[in-house]
């Protein structure tokens, strides 16, 4: 476009361009009324938004569904067709062009204000647009804000690329005027927890694999599932995924490309609510009117926003040699059949990937890093002290791979400082000492508050430092590994090292069966860095690399104190039997009273995220199992294994080799 | 049973019918058709050096290339002006001028008249590899009366089939192992004498009938260390009798197919039997191979159309004892023959299924506005099972290819009419040019029925924005089937090279699988470097009621390439693995031979290979079938 356009580039990676700065010098209502010609997927077969419906309900894979449902329950088939009718027009979306544009007007405004920058990487989108011409196109953006789902839809609006069609929840959608808006600029609802609903389950898969299927309209999910309340990566969520590729699978498309988008936020606008439900407090119900109380929001502001679209991964790449596709010949393809294990695990392994081509793609702000080291210092640090470490670790991020973001024109100094003022809601430099902030006392000023007063805002930190945790982690697994192994022989390091990735695979991305590829990484960073030297069979820390091995460590150390509470908490106090309703304030109070009592020190105990994941870390590691009673699910507990598992994390004693073979 | 009344009113069909063979296969007919003959072989011994004219002598090379395609005096070419023309008189298309071949040939393949490959001018016996003779089977073949040679020439002509390396190889003048010996048996009792003697002397024996095949078939085992003899069948090509109550002929498995039919047309009858081969392959080929013809859907394919087959073996022969037209007496022993390419024995005579020639004959075609309503059309058609005698629907680059094909016009009117219709079908209908697809049809019969059942296929079509194109668009593509194999020379004299291939897919695949493909080709193409865009492109040819026959044609320019060949297969190696990961089978009619063996186990388990191998190993313990196909 226009000379007068800056780009940005990241050492040597992607050209960002800020796609604000044009708004801001032209009109916003010819931006929005602009020509919009998007090149389509080259096998699109045309069609409505009710004639995709009605290719989904005449479906023969629906009818064979409806067919077995109606031979179960004895119910009349055309009662159970008129529900699934009832389903898909609740579920369905009615992208129109003039809505985009509506939306593109008023996001150019809204935009301009609440953010300083929104950057885009070009070549991404140029990528992009020649994906969507070759092959369905599955665009796979993280969650971290709900100003994520605006956001993509108006960076492709500006850039001439077909409008995704969006999956979204159900809540979005009962907020009455900004429901229909939102499905009229693509967006189809989804159930929050579906369960066992056959039908649903069905019309839903139907209708998204013929999405894909037909090319109707690129197609847009968060494979994290949720918005991620810490800002650090979920593990992925398996349903939708699998839908999306199922059409390759049985050869109904040549390949399907999906694209990473990596959307990373200097301050996210829902900080403060996050850290509040990940203590338990309720987010408000999603409503027309919140949405309006939330317009406070509008005045404040959230620097500068990185959108990177990764390069398209292309499934029929990834599955070679992995998925037979001749499993499908002996059956109708169009039969309601379990997926065969490879491609639950083909599905699996692909989401990982996915996940981790979204991490690295992120851009850490300067105050990512900053957070980092506040978060090891929780009582507070000098200034100095900040800034010296800030700048170490900003040497080794780089040296880690990590994107920055750090303006190279401005001191150093200046760019901290400046990070500092744009999160004083989290921290602020008082007489040379930075501190986080606490947030008004409310209620009683009970010792209780106290302790929750503050864990909002660590828990806000700790969100700022766990956007960059993806690039510390397998180092940082390695170092504690070295220091749990009873030696410092490569393959007893190695053993440590599978066992923490199983044991925090719900926390941190690993993709499954790449633990080799993954120690192999770890290894040569700290080499790279100068942390360890590795000499035939043995591993071991540099002279100077003590510091940067504590650090690392302490990455880790508060989920490993985290796990222990709750390792503790379960064999100790809890009764051998619960539900989930009970696990998580059992826990929280539990920990609360630790807290008080000054025996822990980690705040991250307290996060709702962390505790679930303990939870489903130890279903994985059979140390719980989980069965339904009477409509709820119940679990047992098995002191011994959680004691075994929570002994070899402490080092106390060393993991089994064959336990995780599973990685 | 036949009244004079009728038998003449079948002598006018059969003229008639002649003169449509004619039409589409051969411009004129000067030769004589093959005897119908009810003694048996030795009374033919007096006459053995008398000459019998059939249409393929026993030195081919009189006749036909030995580095491409057909006759010799039938090729395409670029003429000092650059327009391409087609040369010889026997085809419709012969002495025509082509005005937009070129135009298309470069345009498609980014080739440039420019820049030529020529082939070896000649074929240099000198380069053939002296023939490793068993002197004690020759002493005693010698006796027998059975015509042989090791002439290098009719040695090579026998040691390949029609695969593109095959073809490339010989045109650069490069021979591999071939046949050392070649026999020409002239009935049953011959191939008997032969069996017995390479038995006898354990020579390896590999039957060589039309030399059409597309599997590497003929090839000569490398690993071959016995004397290799080719038993030639084209001297065995009599019908021996015609049984017309019971409407069978009883035929010496040599005979090829065109002189099969015109011999069967001279009596009023026809097999029906048409595959795109039938200038060239032989009946014994046929069900050596499970052949499929183009008008299956009124006559059937091979297997549908044998009554009875005489094979010998090193066993002996294998016969049934009757004709009966089905029988439930265990396994059908005719579908261990039925496909055995070679591997068990020599097909001698088979009796066949023969009908009256039909009354009435029309060809027709159908537009499409794009190739999946095309094939939505012949889906409903062979649901409401009423597909014509032949119906094939091309994409939109072999329509494209069709265009290219059009010879010169001669009078300014039919041009004139060729762009009323493309209006009409591209503006007035709203037709992509670059999406539209046709599909051509044959209809057979009497006439009142023809006529009713082409309205009944024209309602349809409609249905699925079908929209009649004419009689001509219908006829030029029938009549490209037999010239197509010619234009692979072409190519090939201008860096280009290109194959077919085909397989068959249940109905819900059929567009999955085109699709997948193609773009499978597209792909793997430019993964191996090749320069150019390749054409890859197929066409649906044959419906059943549960799927269809898919045929490929895959061709690009080399230019730049170090090993073409070894590319080409790489990509047609890709395109087999797509054709079976989207539910195709491994082959609808050309066989397995050796091209396609590495992927037969998984297509038939390992227990379906253990069958056939055994029935291998009881009927040929020696191995002296030895071509080593199939299996």
């Amino acid at each position: 476009m226009e000379n007068s356009v800056q780009f940005m580039e990241l050492n040597g990676w992607e050209h960002f361009r800020d796609i604000l700065e044009e708004r801001r010098r032209s009109s916003d209502l010819s931006h929005a009324l602009r020509s919009f010609n998007p090149q389509p997927y080259k096998g699109m077969q045309p069609r409505s938004s009710s004639a995709l419906n009605r290719t989904v309900l005449e479906s023969q894979y629906l009818r064979y569904v409806i067919q077995q449902m109606s031979a179960e329950n004895g119910e009349p088939s055309e009662v159970i067709r008129e529900e699934a009718a009832g389903i898909l027009e609740e579920m369905s979306q009615n992208l129109q062009l003039g809505f985009i544009r509506f939306l593109g007007f008023t996001l150019s405004k809204v935009f301009k204000r609440l953010f300083r920058r929104i950057h885009v990487n070009d070549e991404g989108l140029q990528r992009l647009q020649q994906a969507i011409q070759e092959y369905p196109v599955v665009l796979m953006p993280n969650h971290r804000s709900y100003v994520d789902f605006l956001v993509l839809s108006y960076i492709l609006f500006t850039y001439d690329i077909s409008i995704p069609v969006i999956a979204a929840g159900i809540p979005l959608m009962g907020m009455k005027l900004v429901g229909e808006i939102f499905r009229r600029s693509g967006a189809f609802f989804i159930r929050r927890a579906i369960g066992a609903d056959k039908l649903y389950w069905a019309v839903l898969s139907e209708y998204v694999r013929t999405i894909v299927r037909t090319g109707y309209a690129p197609i847009e999910f968060y494979v994290e599932g949720l918005r991620s309340r810490s800002l650090k990566s979920l593990t992925p969520k398996l349903g939708m995924m699998h839908m999306v590729i199922e059409p390759f699978f049985k050869g109904e498309v040549y390949d399907i490309s999906l694209v990473p988008i990596s959307i990373s936020y200097d301050r996210v606008l829902e900080e403060s609510l996050l850290a509040h439900e990940l203590l338990g407090v309720p987010k408000p119900k999603e409503s027309t009117m919140g949405l309006l109380k939330a317009r406070k929001v509008l005045n404040e502001d959230y620097g500068t926003m990185h959108v990177c679209f990764g390069h398209p991964v292309s499934v029929r790449e990834l599955a070679k040699g992995k998925i037979d596709r001749r499993q499908y010949n002996l059956v109708p393809r169009d039969l309601p059949v379990r997926p065969s294990e490879d491609c639950q695990a083909f599905v699996n392994t692909t989401a990982h990937t996915i996940v981790h081509l979204q991490e690295e793609n992120m851009v850490l702000s300067p105050w990512s890093l900053m957070a980092t080291i506040l978060m090891q210092n929780l009582e507070g640090m000098d200034w100095d002290s900040l800034a010296r470490q800030t700048q170490w670790l900003k040497e080794l991020a780089l040296g880690f791979g990590a994107h920055l973001d750090w303006p190279g024109h401005m001191p150093c100094s200046e760019v901290m400082s400046s990070s500092l003022s744009l999160h004083r809601s989290v921290a602020r430099c008082e007489a040379g000492r930075v501190l986080l902030v606490e947030e008004e006392p409310q209620g009683t000023g009970s010792p209780e508050e106290g302790v929750f007063r503050k864990a909002v805002t660590v828990l806000m930190c700790a969100s700022y430092r766990n956007q960059a945790l993806h690039v510390f982690v397998r180092p940082a697994v390695l170092a504690v590994a070295m220091r749990t192994a009873a030696s410092s022989r490569r393959e007893d390091i190695f053993t440590c090292f599978r066992f923490l990735q199983e044991v925090f695979s719900n926390e941190f991305i690993f993709i499954p069966g790449r633990g080799g590829e993954d120690f192999e990484e770890a290894c040569s960073l700290l080499k790279k860095c100068g942390a360890v030297q590795i000499m035939d069979q043995d591993i071991t820390v540099m002279e100077g690399g003590h510091s940067t091995m504590a650090f690392l460590r302490a990455i880790l150390e508060p989920y490993v104190e985290a796990y222990q509470v709750v390792f503790r908490y379960l064999c100790d106090e809890s009764s051998p039997v619960f539900t989930e309703k009970e696990f998580v304030p059992a826990v929280r109070s539990h920990a609360l009273k630790l807290m008080l009592s000054g025996a822990l020190e980690s705040y991250d105990v307290l996060s709702s995220d962390t505790q679930k994941n303990v939870l489903t870390a130890l279903l994985r590691l059979d140390a719980v199992t989980k069965s339904r009673r009477a409509e709820k699910m119940e679990f047992r507990v098995n002191k011994a294994v959680i004691n075994r598992i929570g002994d070899t994390l402490a080092g106390r004693i060393t993991p089994p080799t064959a336990s995780h073979s599973r990685l | 049973m036949a009244s004079n009344c009728n038998s003449s009113e079948r002598q006018r069909i059969a003229q008639q019918r002649l003169k449509i063979i004619a039409g589409h296969l051969q411009k004129d007919d000067d030769r004589e058709p093959p005897r119908i003959l009810a003694n048996d072989c030795k009374a033919e011994a007096s006459d053995r050096n008398s000459s019998r004219t059939s249409t393929m002598p026993k030195r081919r090379q009189e006749i036909m290339k030995w580095n491409g395609w057909g006759y010799s005096d039938s090729r395409f070419l670029f003429n000092k002006k650059g327009q391409a023309e087609f040369t010889g008189k026997r085809y419709r298309l012969s002495g025509m001028i082509l005005p937009s071949l070129k135009d298309w040939f470069e345009g498609t393949f980014g080739a440039s008249l420019q820049h030529k490959t020529p082939a070896t001018p000649v074929l240099n016996s000198r380069d053939v590899q002296p023939p490793t003779l068993n002197e004690a089977f020759i002493q005693d073949l010698k006796p027998t009366g059975i015509p042989f040679s090791h002439e290098a020439e009719d040695r090579v002509f026998r040691a390949h089939g029609h695969c593109l390396h095959e073809i490339f190889a010989l045109r650069e003048g490069r021979f591999g192992r071939v046949p050392d010996l070649v026999v020409w048996p002239s009935c049953h009792n011959d191939v008997v004498k032969i069996v017995e003697l390479a038995c006898k002397h354990n020579v390896c024996l590999i039957p060589y009938g039309g030399g059409t095949s597309v599997s590497s078939a003929l090839e000569c085992p490398p690993e071959e260390t016995r004397s290799i003899v080719s038993l030639d069948t084209s001297q065995m090509n009599r019908i021996l009798w015609i049984d017309e109550k019971n409407l069978t002929a009883h035929v010496e498995a040599g005979i090829i197919g065109q002189d099969l039919e015109r011999a069967l047309n001279e009596s009023g009858y026809c097999t029906g039997h048409e595959p795109d081969s039938m200038e060239f392959s032989s009946l014994g080929g046929w069900v050596a191979t499970r052949a499929s013809g183009m008008k299956k859907n009124i006559y059937g394919n091979i297997e549908d159309l044998v009554v009875h087959i005489k094979m010998v073996t090193p066993r002996g022969v294998i016969e049934k004892s009757c004709q009966g037209p089905r029988m439930s007496t265990g396994p059908d022993i005719h579908h261990f023959i039925l496909g055995s390419e070679g591997t068990l024995g020599v097909i001698t005579e088979v009796t066949m299924k023969i009908r009256p020639v039909p009354e009435y004959q029309k060809y027709g075609s159908v537009v499409f506005p794009s190739f999946e309503q095309g094939v939505a059309c012949l889906r409903e058609v062979a649901k409401q099972r009423c597909a014509p005698a032949s119906i094939r629907l091309m994409d939109n680059a072999q329509f494209q290819f069709g265009h290219a094909l059009k010879p010169q016009v001669s009078s300014i009117f039919t041009s004139f009419l060729d762009g009323l219709k493309k209006f009409y079908i591209t503006k007035f209908k709203g037709f992509d040019p670059h999406r539209l697809c046709v599909a051509t049809l044959l209809f057979e019969g009497d006439r009142e029925r023809v006529l009713q059942h082409e309205k009944q296929v024209y309602d349809i079509a409609a249905k699925f924005g079908g929209l009649a194109a004419g009689e001509d668009n219908g006829q030029r593509g029938y009549m490209l089937t037999f010239v197509i194999a010619y234009l692979r020379d072409l190519g090939m004299d201008y860096y280009v090279i290109g194959e077919s291939f085909e397989t068959s897919v249940p109905w819900d695949r059929v567009l999955d699988l085109c699709r997948n493909v193609k773009e499978r080709i597209v792909r793997e193409c430019k993964e191996k470097g090749v320069q150019f865009p390749p054409l890859s492109t197929c066409r649906v040819t044959q419906t059943y009621d549960a799927g269809a026959c898919v045929y490929f044609y895959f061709a690009f320019n080399y230019r730049g390439l170090g090993d073409p060949v070894h590319v080409y297969e790489q990509v047609e190696h890709a395109a087999r693995e797509e054709i079976l990961a989207n539910g195709g089978s491994l082959s609808h009619h050309h066989g397995v031979g050796k091209l396609r063996k590495q992927w037969m186990q998984e297509s038939i388990s390992n227990v379906g290979m253990g069958m056939l191998k055994s029935v291998k190993d009881y009927v040929d313990p020696d191995n002296i079938f030895g071509n080593r196909n199939l299996l």
